[in-house]
């Protein structure tokens, strides 16, 4: 018990002093459109359900951009790992993408804005979707295609990257036993490497949520948006609401740590062989 | 005598290097074994004893001669032939019954059938109270035990072994060797045995098949006329030692 007290005030401690600097700075700056007080964010916070500058909540701003994340980040894995799979078993398939690929992965999500706007332009999945009204429609109608596209690119690669390295380190010795046990290709692809890989999926598809959720604030800058955590910041910028802005990075903040606990939990109850593996 | 299982003809092996040079490492191995044999084959490091258990085992390709299992060319993996590695070969996300069973599975056995020979084979090699471990939580010996329970639950005519203690202390080492013969009495597999270490070759084998270094030629077969359990002590031991020894030597002179 008092071993968690103590571990719980040494992890208070860069919080509180972060709070206390921040106060101590708006008081002594006292303008709200360059510092605002901590009570006018948490305000804002403690009320997350309440309309702010006339964009809907900051709970139905989240629940948009973390649809628009969940839409991008699921395609990339969907299409990741599979890929990733076959390029770390395969050398054939492996020199086949992997050079090719190398010349996208330097590149910046951001700088895809451009084409993708002159690809998609503001088409959403409702242009594509039988649904045309109703809750759904709407929803679909905020999830633009060059927002998702972005979001893709992000969480992509990392994915990618992990798995193709999970396959390939997989122990020779562990497929080679597994072989001398009467095991065929498919059974030791399926008993095998997709186990050994496992913990290093996992830890790419938890970068590539953390990236796809950065990507986030740059993709809702675009045009066509109307909503989302990201355009709710640039909306408050330009009409100096910095107190909003703040508030909206935070619950950014928090989202994201949330999902990455999400992955953190997972990788410690099902993985925990894997630090302890000589 | 017992049954004619494994035999070789001419079976020789080169490898061609990433720098194009070709390298021979087994040539002209002649060789037989017989059912229920314990074969221990003894050399130099380099020398291509595991290449030729790796033939065997079906991992690598043999670059000409045959082979022949039960009479028949053998010519991919088989379950028939199980393998015992030097290094520990056991998944780690899986316990240690799990372990056991893996090669039952690939065999589409039933799962209440799985796990009841699995467990008969862990009680042989003494980790029934281990069963649900798993494998970071024991020991490199008792990891060793397991490894070794799990290629005889496939009930394999051969079990190939590649210096399966060579990662071990020396202490850990004698008792296994102790433990192995102890197995190997329980139910006789033909067992087919690399290592480098004069004094493990004839504390356990019936015979000891010597080979040469590079490329690896069977140099030797040497009957070891001990009466099991063997006591390093024997006369006979040390002057069998001495003689492998003085023969390994002269290898390494020339």
């Amino acid at each position: 018990m008092r071993n968690v007290l103590v571990k719980l005030s040494i992890f208070m401690i860069m919080p509180l002093v972060f709070l206390l600097f921040w106060q101590f700075m708006s008081s002594l700056i006292d303008n709200k459109i360059i510092l605002p007080a901590i009570s006018d964010v948490f305000l804002l916070l403690k009320s997350p359900n309440q309309p702010m500058i006339g964009m809907g909540s900051l709970v139905d701003n989240l629940t948009i951009s973390l649809i628009r994340v969940l839409t991008g980040y699921v395609a990339a894995f969907c299409l990741a790992i599979p890929l990733g799979m076959l390029m770390g078993y395969s050398k054939f398939i492996f020199s086949l993408f992997h050079y090719f690929m190398g010349l996208f992965r330097p590149i910046p999500p951001l700088a895809w804005v451009p084409l993708v706007l002159a690809w998609f332009g503001v088409a959403s999945l409702a242009n594509f979707s039988p649904i045309q009204s109703g809750q759904i429609y709407i929803y679909l109608r905020n999830i633009q295609i060059s927002m998702v596209f972005i979001i893709f690119i992000g969480a992509f690669f990392p994915i990618l990257l992990s798995t193709i390295y999970g396959v390939q380190n997989v122990r020779k010795t562990l497929i080679e036993s597994a072989r001398t046990l009467g095991g065929n290709e498919f059974k030791i692809f399926w008993k095998i490497l997709i186990p050994a890989s496992a913990p290093s999926i996992v830890n790419g598809m938890r970068i590539g949520l953390g990236v796809a959720w950065m990507c986030l604030v740059s993709a809702e800058m675009l045009p066509g948006s109307i909503s989302g955590v990201g355009y709710l910041i640039i909306h408050a910028y330009t009409v100096a609401r910095t107190d909003v802005v703040i508030a909206g990075m935070i619950s950014i903040g928090v989202v994201g740590v949330m999902l990455d606990t999400i992955f953190k939990t997972l990788e410690t109850k099902k993985f925990a062989w894997q630090s302890k593996y000589r | 005598m017992n049954s004619l299982i494994l035999e070789t003809k001419d079976l020789h092996k080169e490898y061609t290097t990433d720098k194009k040079r070709v390298i021979k490492a087994l040539a002209e191995i002649n060789l037989k074994v017989h059912s229920n044999d314990f074969l221990c084959i003894l050399g130099p490091s380099g020398c291509g004893k595991s290449t030729l258990l790796r033939i065997f085992a079906g991992l690598e390709k043999s670059s000409g001669g045959s082979i022949f299992y039960k009479n028949k060319p053998l010519t991919s993996s088989t379950h028939e032939i199980g393998m015992v590695f030097q290094e520990y070969s056991l998944l780690p996300w899986r316990t240690v019954i799990g372990n056991v069973s893996l090669g039952l599975e690939f065999l589409g056995k039933k799962r209440n059938k799985r796990l009841e020979t699995a467990m008969r084979y862990l009680r042989l090699v003494g980790l029934e109270d281990y069963a649900q471990s798993y494998p970071y939580e024991l020991s490199g010996g008792m990891q060793q035990r397991v490894a070794i329970a799990r290629s005889l639950a496939n009930d394999p005519e051969i079990l190939l072994m590649d210096e399966p203690f060579g990662a071990l202390d020396a202490h850990t080492r004698i008792l296994l060797q102790k433990e192995l013969l102890r197995i190997w009495d329980n139910n006789r597999k033909t067992v087919l045995f690399v290592t480098h270490s004069v004094d493990e070759a004839i504390y356990l084998a019936d015979r000891i098949l010597v080979m040469s270094a590079g490329p690896g030629t069977l140099l030797e077969e040497i009957t070891v006329d001990i009466e099991r359990p063997r006591k390093r002590s024997d006369p006979e031991y040390g002057r069998l030692t001495t003689r492998i020894l003085e023969m390994l030597d002269s290898q390494i002179k020339q």
